[in-house]
């Protein structure tokens, strides 16, 4: 996989993973460009899509959508289903996610994307090995976390 | 919300967050966020020391802002110091922050390797996945360097924990992607081969990843891995639904790893030893079976993930090509795809079976799709569908069903989307040229096309209809018949005129005996489209109506008329006046034998490649033209579809000068002057054949036309010779460039001597040397004959607005060549400013009475004046961001048209003229030169960078330079090379 972006109905980015090198400027050409041409699919249509040298997958879950380039000859049906483990994963460990959770807490997303896929390889497709390394980060942050009375009300 | 509970401490990032949503314009965004910016650097700076929470936070509060898509040019200090943090969640997040906003060549690399080399040493695992997935995410040269030999370690280690493993071997993959060099294989190689059979299936899913990226450089050293794998894959889909717990996924047993696993074998041939490919053979039949099980559940997951294993499956058994039994079972069960009720299974299944199409074995069970496949073509909502569905239909097309195919797609074409018409429109051209039985059906076909989809037509079809009308005296009357029936729909395309003009030029008399076809009619018929056509359109017509003239007397009266009207003799179009005058002179000054000999039938086009052919190549990249590349599936149907037979030439050559002047000076009349954008596709169609439309052929007549017009120029080329240069003043009227000027032009791009151009006549080589913005070159002519040149005088010439940008001074030279001799021209060069367009070398001289002209261009390209410039990274980083503005960059993706070889790589870039930077780009395969480019009136900086991507056999080429033009021109020369 050479990337995958998340992005809203209304086509603000939430989460961007690159796992080739890119500038910034060519990043942000590409959700520009991938954006635009997925916002304007029909949702009848086939979820894949020849784009430049490589094929785009994507899968919309309730205001988001999940967009994943890989290549030549990598199998579209199991992109689908990376995303929609990727999906599992979120669910569980929020609880029914919402798009407001991945965006308050992107920086979990990230970690758990990071535990599933790696360098663009699954990584680890079990649900229970992804979430414990995740949840036990969770459990030091609570302890580690003083509450102080400026913190409280958001002024910090 | 249970995300608060979640450990969520980070209460002021949770509120910045809320704020910026809030905001109700782009402005307000801004603002809050150059406050908050302001807020954290004071904090960053402040004497007191803030405490690792605040740290985290405010360096969490900025990647959010970089997320935004916001500049962050500070806190990376702080993020490096969240590293050495001994509590997990503060690492965690430098970490988070170092991957994203750390472009792989930053200073803070250095910086952060300490912190990762502590993290690899700790021996705490959480803390080394943090370290193995910064790696692996940042993945860059220096990270390889630092790290490429411990991971292998790490890797295999007896006491390594499983999810270490797992970051490992994917991280070690993804250095090795980025630089193959620093990870030497070693003896940790066969210990990775043994991951396969690790009891913990996560690890084989990532270890099986690196396996099948090391196994296509090294399959040899990896081979064990087959009879592991296939004993894997074997236990996978033998296992009940549940066995695998949470490794099963809607009741499909691990479909991550199995597909994996498919995917390794592929890099492989079928295995050697019988017991493992029959265990294999085995496994195939299981997943194909179970495709036909009913489905465990109705979930879509489901499907996909069992459908994922059948796709991969099928390209294994593809790939091997070697059990029928497997391909007839595949393409029945992508047959029943082909209908299924989701999209993205029809568009699998349509995209698969294209595959099978080109199998001998399978291609017969494809066939039997068809009525489907064309069922799809009507009526697919999705044009992506659609698409999948017509390269179905082309790859399955063959003797027996060329027909009922080209008949749907062209009642495809009527409704066809825009996007895909053209390419429609070439399958469709391709297929009726290979599988015609008769060539009538041919020609009603290629009309058809221009009919339906006229403005989709390329040259390049209807440059083929002509050659194959032209090559094949069977279906000329048919021909004409047709184009005249055509012609006369009261609209018809411009592409159907400058067909039905040149057939009825040269084939009207076939069907003037019939009176509704008679000769005046033929004419008044073409006439009437004249006034709606375009100048090209138009010029061809008049040498229809030249050629009328010789085929049939009586119009001559009528033509020579059209040909007097002020409209045509004070065109303002120079080519149309020209021909009008030129040809009317022609009419009548000449006597019929004369005529009959100057515009007598066109002579058949030698055989080649189909034109149209190539051109769907270079559409639709390497592959497209399978379906007609390989003769192994109709091995009988070369008789007339190999193309037309070549036939010995009917010309009359008259003197040894006509390679000179038939071929080469000839400049291709019809497109020449109008349809100049065409220059290149005639090269591929009529590089060494006449021209496109009635045309004077060869002939031994120079010297009589020489004689009608005094002071025009000698050859009688110079009837159809370009007007362009005629804005040129002067004596140095010349003729276009040869067809194949360009091409050598380009070959002295990267070096300064060589031979320029031969003949038979005459041979021009090249010695030259640039310093700063001057040069000076040599030119030697030599005369390959035994017979004296006369009045050899070579020019330079620069056309349009070049004399301003450089100026070249050149010394007579004598004006008689002796038979085998050689003269040498001195060129003093001045390049005053940039410059796009190369001068023009004019050689006119003449050759046993006959005159000869001929026309290069000089090979001098902007980058001669390249002086080569040496800096370090830093320095050339530097100026790399300086020329950031989109429209200093110019960028080529293409394909590589030589072997891809570095060393042969860096001589061309070092011929180019740029210096070679070593140790700049992160990336050892990648290529980094800079230089000045020296003109009287400016420099222009220029720095490059070559991407190659050998899998791919790409390359990327990227120019930054201080001026647009330059940037874009360095970047076409620079392409081509490669």
């Amino acid at each position: 996989m050479q990337f995958m972006l998340l992005f809203s109905r209304q086509g603000k980015l939430r989460l961007q993973k690159w796992y080739v090198p890119l500038s910034d400027k060519e990043k942000k050409k590409i959700t520009r460009e991938l954006v635009q041409t997925v916002l304007a699919r029909k949702p009848k249509m086939c979820t894949f899509l020849e784009w430049r040298d490589l094929k785009i997958v994507y899968k919309r879950y309730a205001s988001l959508y999940f967009c994943c380039a890989i290549e030549g000859q990598d199998l579209e049906l199991i992109t689908l289903e990376i995303i929609h483990r990727y999906v599992e994963l979120l669910d569980k460990y929020f609880g029914s996610v919402c798009e407001l959770d991945i965006i308050f807490n992107f920086e979990k997303a990230y970690f758990i994307l990071d535990e599933f896929l790696l360098g663009g390889e699954v990584q680890e497709t079990s649900k229970k090995n992804v979430l414990k390394a995740i949840e036990q980060a969770d459990l030091q942050e609570e302890a580690e976390t003083p509450c102080s009375v400026l913190e409280e009300i958001g002024l910090t | 919300m249970p995300a608060v509970s979640k450990g969520d401490g980070m209460r002021g990032l949770a509120v910045f967050i809320s704020d910026i949503r809030n905001c109700k314009s782009k402005e307000a965004e801004i603002k809050r966020i150059n406050k908050e910016l302001a807020n954290i650097r004071s904090k960053f700076k402040g004497d007191k020391a803030l405490d690792g929470y605040s740290k985290k936070k405010y360096v969490c509060k900025l990647l959010f802002i970089f997320l935004l898509g916001h500049d962050i040019d500070f806190g990376h200090m702080e993020a490096v110091n969240l590293l050495s943090s001994n509590k997990y969640t503060e690492k965690q997040i430098g970490y988070l922050f170092i991957s994203v906003l750390v472009n792989s060549n930053s200073e803070l690399i250095r910086l952060i390797n300490n912190a990762i080399k502590n993290d690899l040493a700790s021996r705490n695992p959480t803390f080394m996945c943090l370290a193995l997935h910064c790696i692996a995410n940042v993945g860059s040269r220096e990270m390889g360097e630092a790290f490429a030999a411990d991971i292998p370690r790490i890797l295999v280690a007896g006491d390594s924990m499983d999810s270490v493993k797992q970051s490992a071997a994917l991280c070690l993959l993804r250095l090795y992607k980025a630089s193959p060099d620093l990870v030497p294989m070693g003896e940790w190689t066969a210990r990775v081969v043994h991951l396969l059979n690790d009891q913990h299936m996560g690890v084989v899913t990532a270890a099986v990843s690196l396996i099948t990226c090391l196994c296509k450089k090294n399959p040899d050293d990896f081979k064990t891995c087959i009879s592991l794998a296939v004993s894997r894959l074997s236990r996978i889909v033998s296992s009940a639904s549940t066995d695998l717990q949470d490794y099963t996924y809607y009741f499909v047993p691990a479909p991550w790893l199995s597909v994996k696993l498919l995917r390794l074998l592929q890099c492989y041939p079928p295995p050697e030893d019988a017991a493992v490919k029959g265990r294999l053979v085995e496994c195939l039949e299981t997943v194909l079976n179970k495709a036909q099980e009913p489905p465990k559940s109705k979930k879509v997951q489901h499907s996909n993930a069992k459908n994922a294993i059948l796709f991969e499956t099928i390209s294994l058994i593809i790939h091997y090509d070697s059990e029928p039994n497997l391909l007839v079972r595949a393409c029945n069960q992508l047959g029943q795809f082909l209908q299924h009720r989701e999209t993205n299974l029809r568009y699998l299944a349509l995209e698969s079976m294209c595959t099978l199409a080109s199998s001998e074995f399978s291609h017969e069970a494809v066939k039997t799709h068809i009525d489907t496949v064309i069922n799809a073509l009507k009526t697919e909502r999705d044009v992506s569908v659609r698409q999948r569905a017509a390269d179905l239909l082309y790859a399955m097309c063959d003797r027996s069903n060329a027909k009922q195919i080209v008949s749907e797609m062209l009642r495809y074409l009527e409704t066809a989307d825009y996007a895909i018409r053209e390419e429609i429109v070439l399958k469709v051209a391709i297929l009726a040229e290979k599988y015609a039985v008769d060539y009538s059906w041919y020609v009603d076909t290629i009309l058809n096309l221009i009919r339906i989809a006229g403005d989709y037509v390329s040259e390049e079809v209807w440059y083929r209809v002509l050659q194959i009308v032209t090559n094949r005296d069977d279906v000329q009357g048919y021909a004409a018949k047709t184009v005249f029936e055509a012609l006369q729909a009261p609209a018809c395309h411009e592409n159907m005129v400058k067909v039905g003009g040149y057939i009825l030029g040269e084939f009207g008399n076939l069907i003037a005996g019939d009176p509704r076809s008679s000769p005046p009619v033929q004419f008044s018929l073409l006439h009437s489209k004249f006034h709606l056509c375009s100048v090209a359109t138009r010029a061809l017509l008049l040498s229809t109506y030249i050629k009328f003239i010789n085929l049939f007397p009586e119009t001559k009266a009528t033509i020579q008329g059209v040909l007097r009207a002020g409209s045509q003799l004070r065109n303002a179009d120079v080519e149309l006046q020209q021909r009008a005058v030129e040809y009317l002179t022609l009419s009548s000054v000449a006597s019929t034998d004369v005529l009959a000999t100057v515009l007598e039938e066109m002579p058949p086009f030698p055989e080649r490649e189909s034109s149209i052919l190539a051109k769907l190549k270079r559409k639709k990249g390497p592959g497209a033209g399978s379906a007609l590349d390989d003769g192994r599936r109709d091995p009988s149907s070369n008789d007339i579809n190999g193309g037309v037979e070549p036939t010995p030439s009917t010309v009359s050559t008259p003197s040894p000068s006509a390679d000179l002047l038939g071929l080469r000076a000839a400049p291709p009349p019809a497109a020449a002057p109008a349809t100049s954008g065409a220059g290149n596709l005639l090269v591929d169609v009529f590089s060494d054949g006449p021209a496109a439309q009635p045309s004077l052929g060869p002939t031994p007549e120079e010297a009589f036309l020489s004689e009608l017009e005094p002071p025009a120029p000698e050859s009688p080329m110079a009837l159809l010779a370009d007007p362009a240069p005629a804005a040129d003043p002067g004596p140095e009227d010349i003729g276009p460039p040869i067809p194949e000027a360009d091409e050598l032009l380009n070959k002295f791009v990267c070096k300064n001597n060589g031979v320029l151009f031969e003949n038979q006549l005459l041979q021009i080589g090249v010695k030259s040397e640039f310093r700063q913005n001057l040069g000076r070159m040599y030119l030697f002519y030599g005369n390959k004959t035994s017979v004296q040149f006369q009045n050899f005088s070579p020019t330079v010439v620069h056309p349009g607005d070049l004399q301003t940008q450089l100026a070249v001074q050149t010394k007579r030279v004598a004006a008689q060549v002796d038979g085998g001799a050689q003269v040498q021209q001195v060129l003093n060069i001045e390049c005053l400013r940039d410059f796009l367009t190369p001068p023009l070398l004019s050689v006119r001289f003449r050759y046993g009475g006959a005159p000869q002209s001929l026309t290069l261009k000089l090979p001098v390209t902007i980058n001669k004046f390249f002086q080569p410039t040496e800096m370090a990274a830093q320095d050339f980083f530097q100026r790399w961001k300086q020329l950031s503005l989109p429209q200093q960059e110019a960028q080529k993706i293409f394909k590589a048209n030589h072997p891809m070889d570095a060393e042969v790589t860096k001589a061309k870039l070092l011929g180019f003229g740029s210096a070679l930077l070593d140790n700049v780009d992160p990336n050892p395969e990648n290529f980094v030169g800079a230089g000045i480019i020296q003109t009287k009136a400016l420099q222009v900086g220029c720095l490059l960078r070559l991407e190659p991507n050998a899998q791919a056999q790409m390359y990327r080429l990227t120019l930054r330079t201080s001026k647009e033009p330059v940037s874009r021109h360095l970047c076409e020369l620079l392409a081509q090379q490669f």
